[in-house]
């Protein structure tokens, strides 16, 4: 089973890095950019056939190590 | 007086840590690999500057899960001393063993130079060897030293006096031109509730004897060896 986390900064939480993207995609010419902010994405692959129990380890994953929930959220896919 | 210093891999200021120490209390610390899984009976424990695991995830993210990080939180909460200096404060806020995260500089450029620090408090263990409201010079070296907290908790933070270095100017005004890297309020860094433990982004090891052109981050260790001696 293939599994795709998104983590991203949670509203509020300043992103220099997306708005450095923001000023550069600006400079380039694209207009009406509201907002960039920048996340990641880890594909996980797993041994695991049910996927309930797969998206409860992932989540146990995400708190434990993969985000940090101070400044950041994150989201499972099960592709 | 025993003092331990934590390594891991791509730590890489362990012995300019190692040198402040020998030269405030005359004694050696011990070194101790990220891989053990108990820390030597130490009275202080330092987290020493670095990139540990190349900063891949989060700075101190690997590295706060490292095997000898289940002893570091049984002796913070027994209340040893711990010190934690750049990505040894990035290590312990990924812990948890202190509040809020260190982001990417505002500038987004490493930043490696002289800063000023304004004391904030000289009652602590850490500072008591400095005068409230002195401004200190210390030298910074670092990308991801932007420091957040949510409002709930800066508010914590500020109401229980827990903030105990503030990036200033000359003057020891706490300014955004002198915020070097768009840390909330200014913070260069905190303390535990209990004052047992500090995290800081600057380097007073590296300004302790003549030849590094200043002896103002002696006083921190000064405060702190007196203290545990």
């Amino acid at each position: 089973m293939k599994a795709r986390v998104t983590v991203t900064l949670k509203t509020g939480v300043l992103d220099p890095q997306g708005k450095a993207i923001e000023g550069a995609l600006g400079a380039l010419g694209f207009d009406g950019i509201g907002s960039v902010r920048q996340g990641k994405v880890i594909d996980i692959e797993l041994n695991d056939a049910d996927k309930t129990a797969a998206e409860a380890k992932l989540a146990d994953m995400c708190e434990k190590l993969l985000a940090n929930t101070v400044i950041e959220n994150y989201h499972i896919d099960i592709l | 007086m025993k003092t331990a210093i934590l390594v891991f891999p791509g730590t890489n200021r362990e012995h300019d840590m190692a040198a402040a120490v020998r030269s405030v209390s005359g004694k050696d610390p011990m070194m101790v690999w990220h891989a053990e899984t108990e820390i030597p009976q130490a009275d202080l424990i330092i987290l020493p500057g670095g990139f540990s695991y190349g900063d891949y995830l989060r700075s101190g993210a690997i590295a706060a899960r490292s095997p000898i990080v289940a002893d570091l939180l049984e002796k913070a909460k027994q209340g040893v001393r711990i010190l934690g200096v750049c990505n040894g404060f990035q290590i312990l806020t990924e812990t948890g063993i202190l509040p809020g995260a260190l982001m990417r500089n505002a500038g987004l450029t490493f930043i490696c130079k002289e800063t000023k620090l304004r004391i904030e408090r000289d009652d602590t263990i850490f500072t008591s060897s400095y005068k409230k409201g002195q401004v200190m010079r210390c030298p910074v070296a670092h990308h991801d030293g932007n420091f957040f907290a949510d409002d709930d908790t800066l508010k914590m933070l500020e109401d229980d006096g827990r903030v105990l270095f503030r990036y200033c100017d000359a003057a020891g005004q706490a300014t955004p031109e002198a915020n070097i890297n768009g840390s909330r309020n200014n913070i260069a860094g905190i303390m535990n509730a209990r004052g047992t433990i500090l995290g800081m982004m600057p380097h007073p090891e590296n300004l302790i004897e003549d030849l590094h052109g200043g002896l103002d981050g002696r006083g921190l260790f000064e405060s702190l060896l007196e203290k545990v001696a």
